[in-house]
């Protein structure tokens, strides 16, 4: 009843391809219709806005009562740098602070480590010791803004600052409001900055969902993440696969760890990828919200409605930017960015049309805040709530990706868990050979990029790029030694040999770090102490 | 799954007669985007060539290690994190010390253009940027690279 006539099918031009399938390679039909959802029942599986299962959106008026915070991922150089920049920021109407670090902070080394030549302020801010989270925090009330912080294996010590910094603003623990990334298991999959093995990692994870759960009840423990995934070149069912079955392997801890579920999964959000295919990533975002509230409610029994909640933050793929013609990157970020706002998204970081070739300028990146701006204050997007639900393609393709990604989950959980599958390289594998068939895909000229291999320019139009001065490696050095010279250092040894043993005990660590940081004790010292009762991470190194 | 020595290997050692063209992929720095190496490894695999991955968060004190265990052709070095113009060099410079300049090293990741006539200069002998069809990269391997008699 709902088919094609075969006269209308005959009426239709041959198609310009055998098969039409999105960025992940799913087939599309030509056509949705009311068949594509028979069996499905609306009422429970669609709903309604701010009910379960959150297809729609997890507030009933969505956008209407509160727009999602523009919060642009920014951090470069000194702290002084990122400082400036954080200022100039939220003087251009952006709404919270997303601090990035640079490689050494993620990866828990501090500046004048041998490893760290090279790195310091190149691809995000350098933060060794409380010292520089004072000056990144310069001029910001920490009571009236929200920051989040993409920071994963030392995520307690840089949360352990934040709060130091807060205190010395007058500000309690408990007011504080923010994010911390601390999401482990995708550096294993995907991110790789990791510095612990997986087990001592997870007891960090739920020492931090224990800590905040009683004294800073406002934050957000985990960001768990799909972006990164992604990145990495998996397709969107994995992405949306991968992060729940992380979040699962959370909240499984957390419960083993003797945490009631519904005092810590409140505080856990999600973190997704808006890629360039339009409506599979509308489908996946709803998908998610739909597949955590059933596995909150009905598998791991949460009662509290926060809990099956999905709240997440979205970034713009910072893969899908090109190197070549870069200032077509606007437009590509700017339908990323109303992916992002059609699916409900909480947050959202737009790219910058540069980052293909550097981190970017102030102009760029304020051409990318403006984006978001224009889709808030122009397009009208926002006036209805999922205003794409009830499309035959997406209900269909929401159901689909569901599936799918349940069948990943079966899978995970068939093995132990994430914690076994990673181990085993099961995620890691699955990511290369979809990210090496996309590339396949792309090189044949199956998928196709605009300026990369088809409609390539010979004029291209320079554009001005973020040069770090080599001072901020040198200034950087300097301050962190003498931070060192200057504290106390007997307090600083006994507060080492508290990290040590705490690390060896089953207390939990939150408190022995606070203790370290308001000392001075650096980043660096702090992961070594770990380092050396926890052991290390190496890369398996597959391809 | 973590293991003391951060090297996979691919591809048989010898082919008729004449030896293959090895080529060492590798990750200095810490930053963890390893996208492009695992393909651009992959890529060089499927074309015969033998291909070495170091894995990520090496020293270029490491990669220089490895590589002359494994008597490896050429590197192949891949850094998004804006740390490139310390590091490539310093790879080269490594190999210098170590007799081993015959070995050649090319590059690629986020690099902006202007960076890529002083690394010329500093001894890498090719940077490749974002969007570089993987043919290219496998004919320049083929091209430029050849294997030690």
């Amino acid at each position: 009843m709902y088919a094609r006539k075969k006269k209308e099918k005959k009426a239709m031009s041959p198609e310009k391809r055998k098969r039409f399938s999105t960025v992940s390679d799913e087939e599309v039909a030509a056509l949705y219709t009311p068949a594509d959802l028979e069996g499905h029942d609306f009422l429970k599986e669609i709903g309604f806005p701010g009910v379960y299962p959150y297809t729609r959106g997890i507030h009933p008026s969505m956008y209407r009562s509160r727009l999602w915070t523009m919060r642009q991922f920014s951090g470069f150089g000194s702290a002084e740098n990122t400082n400036t920049r954080y200022h100039y920021l939220l003087s251009q109407g952006q709404t919270g602070l997303s601090v990035a670090f640079h490689f050494p902070t993620l990866m828990g080394y501090d500046s004048d480590n041998p490893r760290a030549s090279g790195e310091v302020g190149m691809c995000g801010v350098a933060v060794d010791s409380l010292r520089d989270m004072e000056i990144l925090f310069r001029g910001i009330p920490l009571d009236s803004i929200t920051t989040s912080m993409t920071i994963n294996a030392p995520s307690a010590i840089l949360l352990a600052m934040y709060i130091a910094v807060a205190e010395q603003q007058g500000v309690s623990p408990r007011k504080i409001g923010g994010t911390i990334q601390n999401d482990i298991l995708k550096e294993y999959i995907a991110q790789h900055s990791w510095i612990f093995p997986p087990e001592p990692s997870m007891r960090i994870i739920t020492d931090i969902l224990a800590y905040c759960s009683d004294h800073v009840p406002k934050w957000n423990t985990i960001s768990i993440s799909g972006y990164h995934i992604r990145e990495a070149g998996s397709t969107a069912v994995q992405e949306l696969a991968f992060t729940i079955a992380d979040g699962i392997a959370y909240v499984q801890a957390g419960i083993e760890a003797g945490i009631p579920v519904d005092k810590f999964a409140p505080r856990l959000s999600f973190f997704f990828n808006a890629h360039m295919d339009f409506f599979e990533e509308i489908a996946k975002y709803r998908a998610a919200r739909r597949m955590w509230a059933i596995i909150m409610r009905e598998r791991f029994r949460a009662k509290d409605e926060n809990s099956w909640k999905l709240r997440f933050h979205t970034q713009t793929a910072g893969v899908t930017l090109t190197a070549q013609q870069p200032i077509n990157n606007v437009v590509r970020v700017a339908l990323q960015g109303l992916m992002a706002v059609l699916g409900g998204t909480q947050s959202l970081h737009t790219n910058s049309m540069d980052e293909s070739l550097a981190l970017p300028t102030e102009q760029a990146v304020t051409i990318a805040l403006r984006t978001q701006q224009i889709l808030a204050e122009e397009s009208g997007v926002g006036n209805s709530v999922d205003p794409l639900g009830g499309s035959f393609l997406l209900e269909k393709m929401t159901n689909e990706m569901e599936t799918r990604a349940m069948r990943y989950i079966r899978k995970i959980d068939e093995m132990g868990g994430m914690v076994e599958a990673i181990k085993r390289g099961y995620p890691q594998r699955e990511i290369i050979d979809a990210s090496y068939h996309y590339q396949r895909l792309l090189e044949r000229g199956e998928k196709r990029i605009v300026g990369v291999n088809c409609y390539p320019s010979d004029e291209e139009i320079p554009i001005p790029i973020l040069k770090i001065d080599k001072e901020v490696e040198r200034k950087q050095i300097a301050r962190t030694r003498e931070v060192r010279r200057k504290r106390n250092a007997r307090r600083v040894a006994s507060r080492i040999d508290a990290l040590k043993d705490a690390s060896l005990s089953r207390v939990n660590l939150m408190p022995v770090i606070l203790e370290a940081v308001r000392e001075y004790v650096t980043l660096g010292e702090i992961c070594d102490a770990f380092r050396e009762t926890m052991g290390t991470y190496t890369d398996p190194a597959m391809y | 799954m973590a293991r003391a020595t951060a090297t996979k290997r691919s591809g048989a050692g010898k082919a008729k007669g004449r030896r293959k063209v090895r080529v060492m992929v590798g990750k200095p720095g810490l930053d963890g985007h390893d996208r492009g190496a695992k393909i651009i490894a992959r890529a060089l695999r499927d074309a015969g060539v033998e291909v070495i991955y170091t894995g990520l968060h090496q020293t270029p004190e490491m990669i220089v290690n490895a590589a002359v265990q494994e008597d490896v052709d050429a590197i192949g070095l891949s850094i998004l994190s804006g740390a490139h113009n310390y590091l490539f060099p310093k790879v080269v410079e490594l190999l210098k010390k170590r007799k081993m300049g015959r070995i050649v090293v090319f590059g690629g990741g986020i690099i902006p253009d202007d960076d890529i006539p002083g690394l010329r200069k500093k001894g890498v002998d090719r940077i490749f940027t974002p969007g570089t069809p993987l043919a290219e990269i496998v004919e320049y391997v083929h091209r430029r690279v050849r294997p030690r008699a």
